[in-house]
């Protein structure tokens, strides 16, 4: 079986996010980059399923501009086999992004894609549902546990009101949750040897996709700022405070 | 325009979610169609034609919508979408699982999670965990948009005298099937649209902690909420988690107990009307939004609070 993991190259977790003076876009001036922490987890479940003797290939695959060979080699450092950069210069929207994977999806045939559920920079949580839509394919999205038998998969999901199961014929899409696993860290010998996989990189031109955007960003503001609060000294002060100034409790 | 908007049920329910995504289908016009695509649904149908200022309730009875399946419920979409401009769902699970099917196959990119109707193509929405607001227009014919329900009022949801309209689009694709769901029950309002929500993080221990959480919520009529450490910890289900990956709740009070406040926790409830927030450290970054802050054990200014509400 051989497994596709599409990832993404975004601003890290731990960076507080500011809009531009000029509100034209994020200020993302010597921000700290990663992998999306759930294309980690997307990795990790492919690494184990191929350790697990489930998956022969563990295949990564990011669309953007050079730098995501980054993420592309940090992949490849926790066990992916090799990479495809499709490499453009647009900001590629989830649609964009979907369509250009039906065509590397086309080229390679894996049985399995796991994607992230989303990615933390535009928070959209589209790209592999979109992706499974246009390939007619079964998705279980939002997993917290995959289980392959043969010729399908049961994905455990988490919903608004607890945990799903679903049987998916394959080849199937999986998106992460984040109990799906916890993704280990590179070692360093794993990213030495990380350097010599083999990452392809194509163009946007080379396989055919137009991935245009429709989107036009207006404006990017910082939301309102909340006005700092008091301490209060007592549980007592906290009753009496949310009841005679907030007036939210009676 | 023509407006879709689609239902979230249980197949015997009209969740309010909906109400809040009609709000949100209201600011962009008058011509407001709803979809139930479920199994043995008419009583959700029922239910939406009474929500007043809706043109029709489109109901698609069958065993392949019945649990909601992304692969059927998205393909009845696209299918039936090409009728409307503008197609909204709440960013529930169900809308975010279906509702990018419906847009792929339209060919249109999605607006997820929009927090403000500017004007008919044009949209605000939070990202990078809500600490920017994007304002986004779109150039595609058929908008396709997840709404995030906290953002928008509900609409009335008596009063109305729209009909039922049945579709015979039977969409099953054959891919997927459903298994089983756990899905815990609870007398608690819901986390998304309770009043009072009172959450607990790391800082509980153990999941048995959250019994002193319960005391407060039963005598504030509160939901229960986590933090994702509480729930990775396996303290509570993933279904209390609130943050940009969880839920997103919006109170009149949110109480946020052992909890620091990390940016991804922050993004799931800041825009509560009220924050408290108790703490042991005080130098927790929770303190920075919190409208009244208590430096305390919580062990010990649980019991103490639950006694003198
Ligand atoms: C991709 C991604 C997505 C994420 N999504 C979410 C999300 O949706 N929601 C979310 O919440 N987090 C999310 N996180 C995790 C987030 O970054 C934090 O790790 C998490 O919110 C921390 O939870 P916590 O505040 O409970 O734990 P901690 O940060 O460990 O804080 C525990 C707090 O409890 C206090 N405390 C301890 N003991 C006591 C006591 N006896 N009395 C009083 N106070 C005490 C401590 O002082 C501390 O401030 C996400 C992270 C990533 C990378
Ligand atoms: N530019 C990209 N290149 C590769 N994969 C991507 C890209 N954008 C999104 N994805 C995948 O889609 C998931 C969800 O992203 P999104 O729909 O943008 O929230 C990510 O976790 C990735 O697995």
């Amino acid at each position: 079986m051989k497994v596709l993991v599409p990832v993404k190259r975004v601003v890290d977790y731990n960076v507080k996010v500011k809009a531009k003076s000029d509100e034209t876009g994020v200020d993302l001036a010597n921000a700290k980059m990663s992998l999306n922490p759930f294309c980690e987890i997307a990795i990790e479940e492919a690494v184990r399923l191929k350790e697990a003797g489930k998956a022969e290939e563990v295949i990564a695959v990011s669309v953007g501009t050079s730098a995501s060979q980054e993420q592309l080699r940090t992949s490849l450092a926790l066990g992916a086999d090799r990479a495809i950069l499709v490499e453009t210069e647009i900001e590629v929207e989830p649609l964009g992004v979907a369509k250009i994977l039906k065509e590397v999806v086309n080229k390679e045939n894996p049985d399995l894609i796991i994607l992230g559920k989303q990615a933390i920079d535009d928070d959209s949580n589209q790209t592999g549902q979109m992706l499974a839509s246009l390939l007619g394919i079964a998705q279980g999205t939002f997993a917290s546990e995959v289980n392959i038998s043969e010729g399908s998969v049961e994905v455990t999901r988490e919903i608004d009101g607890g945990l799903q199961t679903v049987k998916l014929n394959l080849p199937a899409i999986v998106t992460t949750d984040l109990r799906l696993n916890e993704p280990r860290y590179a070692s360093l010998p794993n990213i030495m040897k990380a350097k010599k996989k083999p990452l392809e990189t194509i163009t946007t031109d080379d396989l055919g996709v137009d991935a245009s955007p429709r989107l036009t960003t207006v404006k990017v503001a910082n939301p309102p700022e909340r006005e700092a609060g008091v301490k209060v000294e007592s549980v007592d002060e906290l009753v009496d405070k949310l009841k005679n100034e907030a007036k939210v409790i009676s | 325009m023509s407006i879709l908007v689609i239902a979230e049920h249980d197949n015997q329910e009209l969740k309010s979610s909906t109400l809040n995504v009609v709000t949100a289908a209201q600011a962009l016009g008058s011509e407001i169609d709803i979809l139930v695509a479920g199994s043995d649904c008419s009583s959700v149908a029922e239910s939406a034609t009474k929500i007043p200022s809706i043109n029709k309730v489109l109901m698609a009875d069958s065993e392949a919508y019945k649990n909601c399946l992304a692969e059927n419920v998205g393909s009845l979409i696209g299918k039936i979408g090409t009728n409307y401009t503008h197609i909204l769902a709440a960013a529930t699970s169900n809308g975010k699982n279906c509702l990018p099917r419906a847009a792929a196959l339209l060919d249109v990119a999605q607006i997820s999670d929009i927090s403000a109707v500017v004007s008919e193509d044009t949209f605000e929405r939070p990202i990078y965990a809500g600490n920017c607001i994007a304002t986004v227009q779109s150039s595609d014919s058929i908008k396709v948009i997840t709404v995030r329900t906290t953002s928008f009022d509900s609409s009335e949801s008596e009063g109305g005298t729209a009909s039922v309209e049945t579709i015979s689009e039977n969409t099953d694709l054959g891919v997927s099937s459903f298994v089983k769901e756990e899905v815990a029950e609870s007398d608690r309002p819901e986390l998304t649209s309770a009043d009072i929500v009172i959450s607990g993080g790391r800082g509980m221990q153990n999941g048995d902690n959250f019994s002193l959480l319960e005391g407060i919520a039963d005598k504030l009529g509160a939901a229960i909420g986590a933090s994702r450490a509480a729930v990775d910890s396996g303290f509570v289900p993933n279904d209390m988690q609130v943050g940009q990956t969880g839920k997103i709740v919006a109170p009149n009070l949110y109480i946020a107990v052992g909890i620091s406040g990390a940016i991804q926790h922050l993004a799931g409830m800041k825009d509560s009307k009220v924050i408290v927030a108790i703490n042991k450290d005080e130098e927790a970054p929770i303190f920075q939004i919190a409208d009244y802050g208590l430096v305390a054990d919580l062990f010990e200014a649980l019991p103490e609070l639950e006694s003198k509400l």
